[in-house]
């Protein structure tokens, strides 16, 4: 009995992990410090994760570990274990890697560069070797799904810088990622095209049960959707809990967390013995509070 | 006489586009100002009309009463420096000190005086470590420090930030407040041009709203950021605290400034 439920509790872990991290470091080559050190961290497919800290702490690094950059193209000490929708990174190729796992950059300038929208879409697939029709088939999905047909036969040069992010992320989805890593995806955007990216991940990750691992300072933007909260610091995974949980311990400040001025506020009312529900993911949850006391 | 001063200025790219329309407003001496508005607004192109990178189509621009047109950027530069939101457009020497350096060479400075500025920005922005390092090794929120670096290190009279928070963690960030708040008592002129609206709230400097061009709101920050029609038809989010303000059944008669003024009236009001 108790073997058998062992074994259905281990067949539930493997249908729900999409990311395993064991006891994972890594160190350039050259380099004197370990940028990541005895890192564990598992991923559970359709959750939203915000990977956080000061910059040289490692996320950059992690992320690179997990689409494959390492241990593939940058050389160096690699210890531990990657294990991606039951493959081992290090040993599976990059061309099956770029099936499970998308990355938007930053800068969409780096990722788009053909002559119309829709052949920059249609570039992952073609390269997979897919059939016309279904390349087609998959183009205007993802057109359709970001909002994105009128611009089909624009030049990505001519677009404004949300959507020029519009484009690389279609570019992502049409190669149907169980896993999207967006590395600072808002840093170029002004707020409210910023908001009107978290609102479409929140959509692509509800409807498409996209997986997300997404780095990010301005946490404010991204607590209403994220589940999970994990800090970095020197190459340590220093805290791991849901955002509430993560902002509103004091720890965070000291790790150069960017804690949302509400979160601090909230933090200081308990300080002071108001009683208040939940943590507050935005202002209004925070007023709707105050306003019952 | 303001120390810079717009008159009329339209701004019409090569391509036909029009990216400022008519604008007529000026900076004081000493004055802080944050500049918002959606990309595309018209902030960096006005704000490359200061040291002369670019020069009104029509309309005059004047720093410090001498128009941007009777000078090269080379002679404005003294006076005006700039930091850009992509350093990788900025940084070309072939280390970090060079780069510190080369400015203060070009301006004149004597060796003592660049080796002790030298000193001052590497220590104060955190950069010691990389003196000897092509500026190609840092990370884009150290390279965005080094461009500050090199600017604050040649004391221009007016300090122009363009984005300066972006990629920059919570530590460095309250730096750069610090700087912007040392830079002011020295009476320096600052102009940021910033999406980041916590961190202009925390500075609470002068708000120039821009929308396709133009200035459609101009005034003090916690006035203009509380104007909720004017920040949403210029796509620009109001701060967490002036959110919860707005929120609240009972409230003072202005926004919160700093949590620990909305912790002490929040606290005051249960009682």
């Amino acid at each position: 009995m108790r073997a058998a439920l062992e074994a259905s509790r281990d067949h539930v872990i493997r249908l729900t992990t999409l990311l395993r991290i064991e006891d994972l470091s890594f160190r350039y080559i050259d380099a004197e410090r370990w940028a990541l050190d005895h890192i564990d961290l598992s991923i559970e497919q359709g959750t939203i994760t915000v990977l956080a800290g000061q910059s040289g702490c490692g996320k950059s690094t992690l992320l690179r570990c997990i689409n494959g950059l390492i241990p593939h193209m940058y050389p160096g000490d690699y210890r531990g274990r990657v294990t991606l929708d039951g493959a081992p990174v290090d040993k599976t190729g990059m061309g099956e890697l770029a099936q499970k796992v998308g990355l938007l950059f930053q800068n969409p300038e780096n990722q788009i560069f053909m002559f119309s929208v829709e052949r920059d879409i249609a570039f992952g697939p073609e390269n997979l070797g897919l059939p016309r029709e279904e390349i087609r088939g998959r183009v205007d999905e993802v057109m359709r799904l970001l909002g994105i047909v009128p611009l089909a036969l624009r030049a990505p040069h001519e677009l404004s810088d949300g959507q020029k992010q519009r484009v690389a992320l279609a570019g992502v989805i049409a190669m149907r990622p169980k896993l999207i890593i967006l590395d600072e995806p808002t840093s170029l955007l002004d707020p409210k095209t910023a908001s009107e990216l978290v609102g479409l991940v929140h959509r692509l990750n509800r409807e498409l049960g996209i997986t997300f691992v997404i780095v990010e300072h301005r946490l404010e933007l991204l607590t209403p959707i994220a589940d999970r909260l994990v800090v970095m610091h020197r190459g340590l995974k220093v805290m791991d809990g849901t955002p509430a949980e993560v902002l509103t311990n004091p720890l965070a400040l000291g790790y150069g967390i960017a804690v949302p001025p509400v979160s601090m506020l909230y933090v200081d009312l308990l300080k002071d013995g108001l009683s208040l529900g939940r943590v507050p993911a935005e202002p209004r949850e925070l007023a709707e509070e105050v306003n019952q006391l | 006489m303001s120390l810079i001063e717009f008159r009329g200025v339209t701004f019409v790219h090569q391509n036909g586009v029009t990216a400022l329309s008519d604008i007529t407003t000026s900076f004081d001496k000493g004055e802080r100002v944050g500049i918002v508005g959606e990309n595309g607004a018209g902030k960096t192109t006005l704000v490359k009309h200061i040291n002369g990178l670019l020069k009104p189509t029509s309309g005059t621009v004047t720093v410090n009463g001498t128009n941007t047109r009777d000078v090269s950027t080379a002679h404005l530069a003294r006076s005006v420096g700039i930091a850009f939101q992509n350093p990788d457009h900025q940084l070309f020497s072939d280390s970090v000190e060079n780069e510190i350096t080369f400015a203060l060479r070009n301006f004149g400075f004597e060796e003592s005086v660049i080796k002790k500025r030298l000193d001052w920005a590497l220590g104060f922005f955190g950069l010691e470590e990389y003196r000897k390092s092509s500026p190609l090794v840092l990370s884009g929120g150290e390279k965005k420090r080094l461009t500050l670096a090199s600017i604050l290190a040649w004391d221009p009279e007016v300090v122009v930030l363009d984005e300066p928070t972006v990629g920059q963690d919570a530590i460095q960030k309250e730096k750069l407040a610090e700087i912007v708040r040392m830079l002011h008592s020295a009476g320096k002129t600052i102009i940021i041009v910033s999406h980041d609206v916590e961190f202009l709230w925390t500075l609470q400097p002068r708000l120039v709203v821009m929308k396709q061009g133009r200035i459609v709101g101009d005034g003090p920050c916690a006035k203009i950021m509380h104007d909720w029609p004017l920040m949403e038809s210029a796509r620009v989010t109001q701060p967490q605290l002036v959110q919860l303000y707005d929120e609240l059944q009972r409230r003072p008669e202005g926004p919160f400034l700093d949590v620990s003024a909305a912790r002490s009236w929040i606290g005051r009001r249960s009682e």
